[in-house]
């Protein structure tokens, strides 16, 4: 199969798999990703999706933005459902009934992959089902109205874990799920951003090219629930990466390599500060907060950097 | 689409037709517009990769516009052009002016 | 030839499966289900069968596994028990909604609290709303017969809907009866063919599966799924005189056992009816014309049939093995009260509980009910429409 170079002019030219017409908000981040998912896979997909905004906004009644085959089962169960899925494709390509290769991918939002889908993706990927699973993690429950994850960054302003007088937003620090995952000694698990779309595109590519259990993180801007403005998606997710909130990574086998450097990391406030969910954060008394934000943040890079054998002097 | 009556749904819900949500036109929704300046555009193609509406028209890999059925008006194509010389080839201007 | 064996209900429902041969189960171990998947799966890793296990993590990825096997476009079957069922819970309506001819066996166990892991109906009378079909079992016999048809019931085009076969948490599942097994290419031969309908594995037909339904649809969607539940009866009918062919085995939509003349009835569901029966049998010895009637499908409930063969009757008594808390009555009391509700001088109705958790059902108890049946009968009265039997007080 010819592959198509990557180039956005050469991209372009293939057909969009999720088509306009879906009801997503104005300036979301997720069909963005699930776009660029879609245009890094060459053959034949079909993919699975938790109950989440993508999936309650792409296919209402008799209208389906899919133009790939797809299913939605419900929220805490989209790996469970693409391992069927998958599995009766194994079953009927034995029997000879199927004969073309399929790529299975799954999405999922934090919601439904952080926490209540946590079990059914660790099973899945545990089992070895041939798919990769994607997590646009725009970190909160956005579908339901912006309710605390465990994907919510610290600190932030969420309508189950409010800035108040007494509790100044959520006070835990995010799941480390690309490394759980990793940890399941899976043979790819990443991080990518939408604003680094080689990137994005190539590990992609890379995971649907390993037989196995695949995990990617993908960063989804959410303007509703970042509080932020509907044209700058791009933009905080490039900051996101920029300040290594949200480092560009993959862990292939179990070795980890950060796959973009900042060349100049920059402070953690850049990516907060047009956040109004984190307004209250820049107030005096919360000082402690954004230093202690920065802390883990440059802990994780770190240690990222460490594993990566790329220890900066 | 006329609402079809009990007896002509499809079993278990399924969307037989793949895309059809191209029917549904999201155009309305749109407060702000883009104006594409061609004169600064230099054809990088990150309006289209960036659009989460698939609102940007490309042709034999060149951007020839915007699709403003399905364009919402985030402005995300804007703020992401690079433009030309520090002109930019998208601008975002109000609805109905 | 058909082979005479002895063996336990899970082993029958285990080689009805073998000889099924579905393209995939996913299946979570289950007490007092558990026996049939691990029957099953040795015959999937000694290679007898072509069956993909997805062997998953809890019940609710196995329902969801079985969803998306069966919506890929295939033929899919499971087992569970209690809980199983209850963490399930979610999915039976998506698997029913969605249309996914799922075949699963239940094998029926108490729910916790407090927990108990022996047979009662808690499990599939909660579940029995959840727009499946349920075959219910009296013995080892019947669980394999039901497991065949299920799959043709289920997967009949005109139904499209996944089915429960129900047997007894260990009264069947665990003891060793004399039943007939059919031989394998002539349950290959009535099961036949998968049919396919919308498989997502279709590439050259790409369809969604799992839309958001809004109100100016989803009651279009709730009219469909009831419609195709009233054409359920007629497919087990169908199904089952055809079965009747090649094992020689009757079955309808109920048992109804010396009932034409009978005068008082019970109405029991699964094995309790066995006993029940010899105890009949005994009082139409002293000249009592007692009967019964035991549902087996009693999803969806063929409501008029029942009322039909009961009207006649003096004094009935159904017996609950589940109690629906709230409800006043149980579940199946409910259902049989329903069915006589068009028959003004039908007979006169009440209801015990009995057996929760694995407590014995003994003759003694039939005979204590068949008693009460017989005053009731002459004077018309009932003393307790609803109570508890076998219970310390």
């Amino acid at each position: 199969m010819a592959t198509t170079p990557l180039t956005l002019k050469e991209l372009s030219k293939k057909e969009g798999l999720l088509t306009s017409g879906h009801r997503m908000c104005a300036g979301c981040g997720a069909p963005i990703v699930v776009k660029m998912v879609l245009l890094a896979a060459e053959g034949p997909i079909v993919a699975a999706n938790a109950t989440g905004c993508l999936e309650v906004s792409t296919c209402i009644s008799d209208y389906t933005a899919w133009k790939i085959p797809w299913i939605h089962n419900a929220f805490e169960n989209a790996a469970a459902t693409l391992s069927g899925v998958e599995t009766m494709y194994r079953s009927l390509k034995k029997q000879g009934k199927i004969s073309k290769d399929i790529k299975f991918i799954a999405f999922g939002g934090d919601g439904g992959t952080y926490d209540i889908g946590f079990q059914s993706l660790s099973g899945a990927m545990e089992r070895g089902h041939d798919m990769l699973y994607i997590c646009y993690d725009n970190g909160a429950y956005m579908n339901t109205g912006i309710q605390r994850s465990s994907a919510t960054p610290f600190g932030a302003d969420t309508t189950t874990c409010p800035a108040g007088s007494v509790i100044p937003g959520k006070t835990q620090q995010r799941k480390n799920l690309t490394k759980i995952m990793a940890a399941h000694d899976i043979p790819y698990a990443a991080q990518a951003s939408p604003s680094h779309w080689m990137d994005l595109v190539k590990k992609v590519k890379k995971a649907l090219s390993i037989e196995g259990p695949k995990f990617m993180n993908i960063l989804s801007p959410c303007n509703r629930g970042w509080r932020s403005r509907t044209d700058d998606a791009i933009t905080l997710s490039r900051l996101g990466v920029e300040t290594c909130y949200w480092p560009l990574y993959e862990i292939e086998n179990g070795v980890t390599k950060v796959t973009f450097k900042p060349k100049e990391k920059k402070p953690l406030v850049d990516f907060l500060k047009p956040q109004g969910r984190f307004k209250h954060l820049f107030a005096p008394e919360n000082e402690w907060m954004l230093k202690k934000f920065q802390e883990a943040v440059d802990k994780e890079w770190e240690s990222l950097l460490k594993a990566s054998g790329n220890e900066q002097p | 689409m006329k609402l079809k009556g009990w007896k002509k749904v499809t079993p278990g819900a399924v969307c037989t037709v793949a895309g059809s949500a191209l029917e549904f036109k999201t155009g309305s929704w749109r407060a702000f517009r883009p104006r594409w300046i061609e004169e600064n555009c230099i054809q990088c193609l990150f309006c289209w990769m960036y659009c989460p509406d698939m609102a940007v028209n490309v042709k034999d890999g060149k951007m020839v516009g915007f699709n403003y059925d399905y364009c919402k008006g985030c402005g995300i194509c804007a703020l992401e052009c690079p433009g030309k010389k520090g002109k930019k080839a998208i601008v975002m201007e109000e609805e109905g002016k | 030839m058909a082979k005479v064996v002895a063996v336990t209900g899970n082993e029958a429902v285990a080689e009805a499966l073998r000889q099924v041969n579905p393209d995939v189960s996913s299946a979570y171990p289950i007490t007092p289900a558990t026996d049939i998947m691990q029957r099953f799966t040795s015959f999937v890793s000694n290679g007898k069968v072509k069956t993909e296990m997805i062997l998953v993590e809890s019940e609710h990825s196995a329902m969801s596994g079985c969803i998306g096997a069966s919506a890929a476009g295939g033929r899919v079957m499971t087992a569970t028990s209690s809980q199983g069922l209850a963490l399930m819970w979610e999915e039976l309506f998506i698997a029913s909604g969605t249309r996914l001819p799922i075949v699963m066996a239940l094998v029926n166990r108490a729910l916790s609290a407090p927990l108990n892991i022996h047979g009662d109906h808690s499990d599939g009378m909660g579940a029995r709303d959840c727009g499946w079909i349920q075959l219910w079992s009296e013995n080892a016999q019947e669980a394999y017969d039901n497991t065949i048809q299920a799959f043709r019931i289920a997967e009949h085009l005109d139904i499209r809907l996944p089915a429960m076969v129900c047997l007894d948490g260990f009264i069947i599942s665990h003891s060793i009866e004399r039943i007939e097994y059919m031989e394998d290419d002539k349950v290959q031969n009535f099961v036949g063919e998968f049919k396919n309908l919308n498989p997502l594995l279709d590439l050259d037909h790409p369809v969604s599966y799992g839309p958001l339904i809004l109100p100016d649809y989803y009651m279009e969607y709730r009219r469909a799924h009831a419609e195709v539940m009233s054409k359920v009866p007629n497919i087990v009918l169908d199904v089952a005189s055809e079965f009747e062919k090649i094992s020689g085995r009757k079955y309808g939509l109920f048992e109804a056992y010396r009932l034409e003349d009978a005068e008082i009835g019970i109405v029991i569901l699964n094995s309790a009816a066995g006993t029940t029966k010899d105890v009949i049998d005994l009082f139409r010895e002293k000249g009592i014309k007692a009967g019964l009637l035991k549902p087996r499908l009693y999803r969806p409930f063929p409501y008029e049939e029942i009322g039909n063969a009961l009207k006649h009757l003096k004094a009935v008594c159904v017996l609950d093995r589940a109690d629906a808390f709230g409800g006043s009555y149980g579940p199946l009391f409910i259902d049989i009260a329903a069915s006589l509700y068009p028959h003004k001088n039908g007979p006169v109705l009440f209801n015990k509980i009995y057996g929760l958790g694995g407590r014995d059902y003994l003759p003694e108890h039939a005979e204590l009910v068949l008693n009460e049946l017989a005053e009731v009968a002459k004077t018309g009265k009932v003393k307790t429409i609803k109570e508890y039997i076998a219970v310390r007080e």
